[in-house]
């Protein structure tokens, strides 16, 4: 150690209690993406809740946002180790989505225009710990950052609030999603430092 | 294969924009490399965090010395650090020679169109000294697509009228003194010259910003190129 | 390069893969099965590299290969759903 690249620290990593361990703050929202950034309009934008038992229930946008609707504001942590403070949401907890379901299911699937999908335990879902969100810091959702609406679950690394969510698919097994099947941690708590696979 | 990751002492760094440099470097053991392969650079912190990231090869190599192009980017990680903040006489990693696909060599004496967007000159600027070393009879032609003249890479080699090369030189922003054509984005028309002196024959190598390679692209197979004689590079 | 949402391609794919395999790359042929259209590896479309590297293909975007790079690790899945193997690289 120490022989290669002298005076190189990588991005500036901080202290603060609101950090979480092995991350650094940001003031800019970086774009990650693992495929072309799908264009969805609002007109044919639909959401689904899928039971185990293949029973689902669909929302149009305007169905959506008849929903009572919700500001949010958290702290985002993603696995690339970027956390950004203070983030304001509107949108709607997802529990206003599964208040008629009828399931035994344990754990959730999202998944999104593009084909990503994320899992988690549906109880992570629930009780105000996650949303559909539409517009953030007062403006629309732009398609880089998940627009028309992406999933919200800001106790979670960012890859689990899945961009472009299209459908909750709630199963009875948990099945790894885009991610979690090539290495990352299947839970992904960034107070934990559950990034891959063994954390 | 594994490839090694081998020690490179930074020898020279060389201004070539406001914000790009070409670094040299040696590296004991150095196997040599075709021209437009890249390799991977790490960087290692003092608590062990490293990052790569891929750069390609400006020139052919000279027994252990080899030159990369580096572009720093804005709020980038590590493209600024090299281009500005790594000491002249200290050692990073690199990884390669690295690709394949994307490389001249100097037995193929078909025509060639090189097509460069910005800094996506660098690995056909290897390509081009490569051809002017081994006085190779193919035809090379470059179009080189830049914001200003003061984003221009290598000047004294890649210049209009310089020797064993025809140059084309596109303006995107703002035209040198003196220049014909208006400032604007490379267009069908601008490569259509070019695209017939090869009489079909030969290759076209396309590198720069991945808009940029997709509209050549474009623009090649509308003028008839067959896509399986293109080659392209695309560093986002 | 990492934060942009415009991909690259499976020349950059050369460094990360030669950690697992004993041949290059990106001269490697595929067809894609779902559009038919065929190609080098290089010429795939790569997301990445955080958090890890997607190739797509050029033509309908479905997945060709995901790589995900760990300390001493490297996982590769061969196409879209299905199983990745984890490679010790050190």
């Amino acid at each position: 150690m120490g022989t290669f690249s002298p005076g190189f620290h990588g991005r500036a990593r901080g202290l603060a209690d609101k950090l979480p361990p092995g991350q650094y703050p940001t003031e800019s929202f970086p774009v990650l993406s693992a495929g072309p950034t799908p264009r969805v309009p609002t007109e044919t934008w639909t959401f689904t809740v899928t039971t185990e038992n293949g029973d689902s229930r669909g929302w149009t946008w305007d169905e959506m946002m008849a929903l009572p609707q919700e500001d949010t504001v958290h702290d985002i942590h993603c696995v690339t180790r970027w956390s950004k403070f203070d983030t304001p949401w509107r949108g709607v907890p997802v529990d206003a989505f599964l208040e008629d379901v009828e399931t035994a299911a344990d754990y959730a699937v999202a998944v999104s225009h593009g084909g990503y999908t994320t899992n988690l335990p549906l109880e992570d879902l629930l009780d105000g710990k996650a949303w559909v969100v539409h517009t953030y810091d007062g403006f629309p959702l732009s398609p880089e950052h998940g627009g028309p609406a992406r999933l919200l679950v800001p106790h979670l690394y960012f890859w689990k609030s899945a961009k472009w969510v299209r459908e909750l698919r709630l199963t009875l097994e948990d099945e790894p999603g885009f991610w979690e099947s090539v290495g990352y941690h299947n839970y992904g708590d960034p107070w934990r430092e559950q990034r891959t696979w063994d954390d | 294969m594994a490839a090694d990751w081998r020690r490179a002492h930074l020898v020279e760094r060389l201004p070539q924009t406001a914000t790009a440099r070409s670094l040299a470097f040696t590296v004991p053991g150095w196997p040599g490399h075709l021209a437009g392969q890249h390799v991977d650079v790490r960087l290692t912190g003092d608590d062990g965090y490293q990052a790569a990231r891929s750069y390609s090869l400006a020139a052919p190599a000279e027994g252990e010395r080899i030159e990369l192009g580096v572009q720093a980017v804005a709020d980038g990680e590590v493209s600024p650090y090299l281009a500005d903040g790594l000491p002249v006489g200290a050692d990073v990693e690199v990884r390669g020679p690295l690709g394949f696909w994307f490389v001249w060599r100097p037995e193929q004496t078909g025509p060639v169109l090189l097509v460069g967007g910005g800094s996506g000159v660098v690995p056909l600027t290897a390509m081009i000294r490569a051809h002017r070393e081994a006085k190779s009879p193919s035809d090379f032609q470059l179009v080189y697509s830049v914001r200003t003249p003061e984003d221009f890479w290598y000047g004294d080699l890649l210049s209009e009228g310089a020797d064993h090369l025809d140059v084309d030189v596109l303006y995107t922003r703002r035209a040198a003194p003196g220049s014909s054509r208006a400032p604007g984005r490379i267009s069908a028309d601008d490569l259509r010259g070019h695209v017939s002196r090869l009489a079909g024959a030969g290759t076209v190598f396309v590198c720069g910003p991945t808009a940029f390679v997709e509209a050549v692209s474009d623009h090649l197979v509308d003028l008839g190129r067959d896509s399986g004689s293109i080659r392209t590079e695309r560093f986002g | 390069m990492g934060d942009t949402p415009l991909h690259r391609d499976g020349n950059w794919l050369a460094g990360p893969l030669s950690e697992i395999l004993a041949v290059e790359p990106t001269r490697a042929w595929w067809r894609c099965p779902t559009c038919g259209m065929a190609g080098p590896l290089a010429q795939l479309h790569v997301y990445g590299p955080e958090p890890g590297l997607t190739a797509r293909c050029p033509g309908c975007t479905r997945v060709a290969l995901r790589l995900v790079k760990e300390a001493d690790h490297v996982w590769l899945t061969m196409g879209g759903a299905t199983g990745a193997f984890r490679f010790r690289t050190a």
